[in-house]
């Protein structure tokens, strides 16, 4: 279970949040909502361990975070996809899986969920912006993680691909998985217990 | 085991991205071999300074070679976000980042070691002391990248950051000068140097052991930014 206990984070003397307290456990979906420069994108980057908070404390099944358990646990998806242009789909996939810890699904079987069969010798610079989320998306499945903490996961794909995100998002909270996202688009999050914190 | 394979595969992606970028493999060493044919001409018709400055000459391109190509250590990695899954992975990132400096040691350390010799014959550094040239260089062009690692963890956030890693940087690089320079010049007069040869080890270990860690924890201060 993550959660939060009065967390606040100030940038240049403007305080974006305070006293921010939540707590996410198993299935379940926070949805972090708001106008651009609320904060959402700074929250997320503090719970990776990128930014301290200016106070509060996060846990991570008891534990405070920063700990290791927490970084095995836990996957980020963020404004950069932190793909390598110059390497390959499959070298990506294959270093995703050495930093990591072997996750439910095989490489292969990744790709054919994310729709990207075929693609494993293509370079990532010959790809589209949208092809280029769907391979962040595989990286999730391939490596062992229970916390998604995803930012904006929705940007730059298509219809069928949200719809893809979606079920791939409802499949992860029904295995006991939780995420943490921010979105602009109205998305379908059926299915999923979700709490959503709006910040002003 | 499964830490030797995170760290072999950091080694291996960046191998393979240095094969895939030549240019960048090729620069430190082009300038090394410019900085070093350009002396002879300025200097003019004097063998004999020319070989009393031989080591010297060689030890600052080196450095100066290794510092062009500090940059490029975490560079790319922070603007595409690749830096950000490597803090996030659960292997101790200092092992990781040693990776990134072994492959990097290997990019641009390693072939300045193998043209030296070429050049220290064209310098006209005497045979006796070319063994301790290339000693010196084996053990002091990894220093150099640790102690660079350093730097450029602590200004890869910066916009800016070049002169800054220069007058970071360039001091810690000062000691591995001497001792190399002392000992290449003392070699080429027949004298003995395994005092010079022993603090270049010992400064080898030193690095090895204590750079990881700062170089860590300063990634991840440059991520807060």
């Amino acid at each position: 279970m993550l959660s939060t206990n009065n967390l606040s984070c100030t940038r240049d003397d403007r305080t974006l949040f305070e006293g921010l307290g939540f707590s996410v456990n198993a299935g379940q979906a926070l949805l972090m909502e708001g106008q651009n420069g609320s904060g959402k994108t700074s929250l997320l980057r503090i719970l990776c361990g990128f930014r301290e908070p200016d106070s509060g404390t996060i846990s991570w099944c008891g534990e405070t975070t920063p700990n290791p358990q927490y970084f095995a646990d836990m996957a980020y998806v963020g404004h950069l996809d932190g793909h390598k242009k110059e390497l390959t789909v499959l070298e990506n996939l294959k270093l995703a899986l050495a930093l990591g810890q072997t996750g439910k699904l095989s490489i292969q079987q990744a790709m054919a969920k994310v729709l990207l069969s075929g693609y494993d010798d293509a370079l990532i610079q010959t790809l589209s912006a949208g092809q280029k989320r769907r391979l962040s998306l595989a990286r999730l499945l391939i490596t062992h993680n229970i916390l998604w903490i995803l930012d904006e996961p929705f940007t730059s794909l298509d219809k069928e691909g949200i719809v893809l995100m979606e079920s791939i998002m409802a499949e992860h909270c029904a295995a006991g998985g939780m995420m943490v996202l921010t979105s602009h688009h109205d998305i379908n999050l059926h299915g999923i217990d979700v709490q959503r914190i709006r910040l002003s | 085991m499964t830490l030797f394979k995170a760290f072999s595969a950091i080694v291996r992606r960046d191998l393979v991205l240095a094969m895939r970028r030549r240019s960048e493999i090729a620069n430190p060493v082009l300038f090394f071999i410019l900085v070093i044919t350009l002396f002879p001409l300025g200097i003019g018709a004097q063998p004999k300074l020319l070989q009393a400055i031989a080591p010297g000459i060689i030890w600052v391109s080196a450095l100066l070679a290794t510092m062009l190509s500090l940059d490029s250590l975490f560079r790319s990695d922070f603007d595409d976000g690749s830096l950000e899954q490597i803090l996030l992975s659960p292997y101790p990132t200092s092992v990781l980042v040693l990776g990134k400096i072994t492959a990097h040691w290997l990019t641009t350390g390693l072939p300045l070691i193998l043209i030296a010799p070429l050049l220290a014959i064209f310098l006209g550094l005497p045979n006796q002391s070319l063994s301790i040239l290339l000693l010196t260089l084996l053990l002091g062009t990894p220093v150099l990248s640790l102690i660079g690692a350093v730097g450029v963890a602590l200004t890869v956030g910066l916009r800016r950051g070049g002169m800054i890693l220069s007058l970071l940087v360039l001091p810690l690089y000062v000691p591995v000068l001497i001792f190399a320079g002392n000992a290449v010049a003392l070699a080429s007069g027949g004298l003995p140097v395994t005092a010079q040869i022993s603090i270049l080890t010992s400064m080898l270990l030193l690095a090895l052991v204590l750079a990881p860690w700062p170089t860590a924890a300063a990634l991840k201060m440059s991520m807060n930014s």
